[in-house]
Order: structure tokens, then C-alpha cells, then sequence
């Protein structure tokens, strides 16, 4: 399974092991990553699943739809690499990928 | 709290899964037990009338979380067994496998139930209601070899499930007893886009039509309404509704009203009690009223404040209510409670394509706001409501106006 890192706001690391198929959210909340709220459970339509993939992996992960891009815009805080993570399904290739989460998903 | 202390949560769906997360993280070094009448590991509800109904979804994709996650919380589960009665006095419960259970602490995420109807030939083969997966299930079995069904009301279940059989190839009819759909929830704008776009799909929509029996040999074939007429059905799906599982608690002697009465800390009349969920009546500060509340995101967040109460914490809930539907290619995304709203306002075009927004203002004031294929207008509504600021209306359906910008500091 590939391992992937997620880093809380206050710098709080998990490493953890998630199944190819399964979204970078189910990771967070199959290993009670608190700063993953997800309130719709994977539907993008509430935004609260929000981490910044660390740019090095960006290009294995790609871009946001226009969905997912017209609620990202609306967030307090974009960054580049800014995706929900209940879009991101997991690949074999995202062994190692590192993702960071922000202060709040509000 | 010790470590022989015990957590009893009845029920297993989003609120006991979120509470006994939260008690876990909040440090709840007791055991935790959870039952459930149901045969089956936490499973989402929300995609039951969607992508599972419609096949885009299978149930090892419905999980809430993996179960290794379960082991990792120390959760006993106790599946397929019910709860006859709280024993409130001696913090016991009795199964109906005649087991009894002590507890220290007791969590209700019973949720609620589907309203039945009293109609000639319910019992008929291919009658169904939806609430959980093996209702999906059947209702699935069913499909495979229908080629008319009929829903029985028009509200969010019934639409979802119209759209999804009719992406199965079947023919849908839709008979809902009131003038318009959605009447309990949306405005006249909404129920007349989700008339237009289901009738555009090939569904036939139906109103002030009121059933009064279902007919067939063994196999439902028809619905009968009180107009007399006849609509042909291989299956029938009956969605008028859901009451909440209040019982165990009433007989405790707990306070009830429309759910469980309890506090913005998820507490019971019962100090030793806790509810989250669907079958909790609450009160909601923001909105300054109590109210019951069937939703996902209400689940989740009240059980955090449950589990809080469970360890001793204080920790108010009191969130904005939100809510969404997926329907076709149309994605509903509501923020708030519309009701007492005095003005409806549209931003975009409601009598033509799948694209516009529905504002309700009280005094002033967005209140709700209904969100068709928009969520950037839905991000903007919950930030409006929430800021409390009288709107500039004019503004607000002004298309070529950026929404941002209503925010009080929306120029960022």
C-alpha cells in the first residue's frame, strides 16, 4: 500500500499506509487525521476536506475539475497545490507523497 | 473517568461512528460498546438513493471506515440486535437476546425511521421503503427486472430515487399529494425547477395526487389514486418521510418532544445520557430555536459534542445547518433553514438550464439559501448567513457582480 504522510497545522506528522483506490480523505479519516473534517463523507460539496499537496508531488496528483475548483476558490486560504482531498485518489505512483493540512477546514 | 468505565452507544451510523472517534480522541480510556439492529459495519446513508441505488457504487465503497480503524478505537460491535429497554435507574440495557448490558455512560444514536403508509396492498411484492442498505438492496433486485416503477412522494428521497432508476432505463412516476414538490422545504422556485428538470429526464410527475391502494397478484402492477386512476408499476418506492426512534428514551423517562430533548451539549434530561443525530431535538443558537434536524452534517458534529460531555467537556454545538441532493447531473447544495422567510430571490435564470441560486431574506437578512450547480454561491450563502449583515438585494441577483464581493471584507 502506498504510505503517505499528512502534516497537521501545529506540525503534528502521520504516517500511514493507504489502499490504492481509496481517496486521500478516507486515508485521513481511516487514521483519525483530525484535520480532515470531510462533513459530506467524499461528495465535494462542502469543502471541509481541504490539504495542499507538497509540490513535489503536484504533477502525480494533477489538477482540480471545475467543481472542485469553484469551491476551492472560495476558501480563506489557496494555495497552489490546494486540492480537496476527497478527489484525489490514490495511486500506486503516490508512494511517499507528502500532504499538508491547514489551520481549519471553516 | 477510569479505565472500567463503559460508553454504551445505541445505534451505528454517522453520529455513534463520529462519537466514538471523538471519546477516543478526547481520552476515554473505558470500553466502548456499540449496538445496532442492523447486520452491518457503519455504512454511509447519504449515497444509498444515489450512486449505490444506481449502481455507480458498491457496498465496499459505503464504509464509513476501514475496520481496521475500529480496532485500532477498541469498539465492541454488536450487530443485529436490538434494545429492548433502558434500565436508566441501575445503568443497565436489555437485549433481545435477553443479554443485559451495564453501562457507565449512555450515548442514543438511534436516528430515525421510515414513516409507514396504511395503504391496501403494502405488502405486495416489490413495495419498498429506503433507509438502509438492505432496503437498497432489494430495491436493486427489484430494478432488475422493472421496467415501470412509482414513487410515492415528491420530497428529496423520492426525487433521488426517481433519477436514479430512471439512469437504470426505468419509467419513472413521481405522485406526490401536495401542489408542488418539496413543498415542506424549498420555495416555489425550486419545486417548479426540480418539476422541469425530472419531466426534461422522462419522469412523470404527478401532483395533488393522493394514493390509496396498490394492486397486484402476489407482484404489485398498479397504484390507485383517490381520483381513480391507474398508474402501472413493476416496483413501488414509498418515501413520505421519517420519524424519529424516540421510544427507548421516552420509556426511560427521558424528556421527548419531536426527538430526544437535549441540550447544545448533546445532554439528555438524564445525567448520565447523551444523544446525537437524527433523533435528538436541540437547540440550535444561531438559529435561536430548537429544532430536529435529518442530516449528515448535524450527526457528526453534535456527536463530537456528545463525546465531549461523555469526558467531562463543555463544548457547545451550535452549527449551521446545510444539506445537499444529487439528482441527474444537478447538484443541491442548501445552506440553512429557509422557514420564516419573507422574500425569495433568484441570482441566475430559474425557468431555464440547471444553473441559479434561490436567497431567502427575512428582514433583510439571507437566511438560506438554495444552491443549483453553484457552489460557489452555496460557499458565499453559509458565509452571508453566518455574518448577519443586511444584504443589498439589488446586488445579490446582480449576475454581473462578483457574490465575493457582498462579503463583508469579500474584496480580499
Amino acid at each position: 500500500m502506498p504510505a503517505i504522510t499528512y502534516i497537521e497545522f501545529d506540525g503534528t506528522e502521520y504516517h500511514v499506509d493507504v489502499a490504492v483506490g481509496n481517496s486521500v480523505m478516507e486515508g485521513a479519516l481511516n487514521n483519525m487525521i483530525d484535520g480532515i473534517v470531510a462533513e459530506c463523507g467524499g461528495c465535494c460539496v462542502c469543502c471541509t476536506c481541504h490539504c495542499m499537496i507538497d509540490p513535489e508531488w503536484s504533477e502525480v496528483v494533477g489538477e482540480a475539475n471545475d467543481e472542485e475548483n469553484e469551491l476551492l476558490e472560495m476558501l480563506d486560504v489557496r494555495e497552489p497545490t490546494s486540492r480537496l482531498s476527497c478527489q484525489v485518489q490514490v495511486t500506486d505512483e503516490m508512494d511517499g507523497m507528502v500532504v499538508r493540512l491547514p489551520e481549519s477546514q471553516y | 473517568m477510569e479505565v472500567d468505565d463503559h460508553v454504551v452507544i445505541i445505534g451505528a451510523s454517522h453520529a455513534a461512528v463520529q462519537l466514538m472517534i471523538s471519546l477516543r480522541q478526547q481520552g476515554w480510556l473505558g470500553a466502548i460498546t456499540t449496538i445496532s439492529d442492523e447486520p452491518h459495519m457503519p455504512y454511509q446513508r447519504p449515497p444509498l438513493s444515489k450512486s449505490y441505488l444506481d449502481g455507480s457504487v458498491e457496498a465496499d465503497r459505503l464504509v464509513l471506515r476501514a475496520a481496521e480503524t475500529y480496532d485500532k478505537l477498541k469498539v465492541d460491535f454488536k450487530l443485529g440486535c436490538k434494545v429492548t429497554s433502558i434500565d436508566a435507574r441501575n445503568k443497565q440495557l436489555n437485549l433481545d437476546t435477553g443479554e443485559k448490558i451495564g453501562f457507565t455512560k449512555l450515548a442514543l444514536c438511534t436516528g430515525a425511521r421510515v414513516r409507514q403508509l396504511d395503504l391496501p396492498g403494502s405488502e405486495l411484492e416489490g413495495v419498498h421503503y429506503l433507509r438502509t442498505m438492505d432496503d437498497v438492496k432489494a430495491i436493486r433486485q427489484s430494478a432488475k427486472k422493472a421496467s415501470r416503477a412509482v414513487i410515492i412522494g415528491g420530497g428529496y428521497i423520492g426525487l433521488e430515487t426517481a433519477a436514479s432508476l430512471t439512469k437504470l432505463g426505468i419509467k419513472v412516476t413521481v405522485l406526490e399529494t401536495e401542489t408542488r414538490l418539496l413543498k415542506r422545504v424549498a420555495s416555489e422556485q425550486v419545486s417548479g425547477f426540480y418539476k422541469r428538470l425530472h419531466e426534461e429526464e422522462g419522469v412523470e410527475i404527478r401532483l395533488g395526487s393522493k394514493v390509496v391502494a396498490l394492486q397486484g397478484n402476489s407482484q404489485v402492477r398498479s397504484v390507485v389514486c383517490d381520483d381513480d386512476s391507474h398508474s402501472g408499476a413493476d416496483m413501488v418506492i414509498i418515501g413520505v418521510g421519517v420519524i424519529p426512534n424516540t421510544e427507548l428514551a421516552s420509556e426511560a423517562g427521558l424528556v421527548v418532544e419531536n426527538g430526544i430533548v437535549v441540550d447544545q451539549f448533546a445532554q439528555t434530561s438524564h445525567p448520565d445520557i447523551v444523544a446525537a443525530g437524527d433523533c435528538t431535538f436541540h437547540p440550535n443558537a444561531l438559529l435561536k430555536k430548537s429544532l430536529r434536524l435529518e442530516s449528515v452534517p448535524n450527526a457528526s458534529e453534535q456527536a463530537k459534542a456528545a463525546a465531549a460531555s461523555l469526558c467531562g467537556i463543555k463544548k457547545a454545538y451550535s452549527e449551521l445547518p446545510w444539506f445537499w441532493s444529487d439528482q441527474f447531473d444537478v447538484k443541491l447544495q442548501i445552506a440553512g433553514i429557509s422557514q420564516g422567510y419573507t422574500k425569495a430571490v433568484v441570482r441566475g435564470d430559474a425557468s431555464a438550464g440547471r444553473s441559479f441560486s434561490v436567497f431567502y431574506i427575512k428582514d433583510q437578512y439571507v437566511i438560506a439559501a438554495d444552491c443549483i450547480n453553484r457552489p460557489k454561491d452555496f460557499m458565499v450563502a453559509k458565509k452571508l448567513i453566518l455574518q448577519q449583515s443586511k444584504i443589498d438585494v439589488a446586488a445579490l441577483v446582480d449576475e454581473s457582480s462578483e457574490i465575493k464581493k457582498l462579503l463583508i471584507n469579500g474584496e480580499q
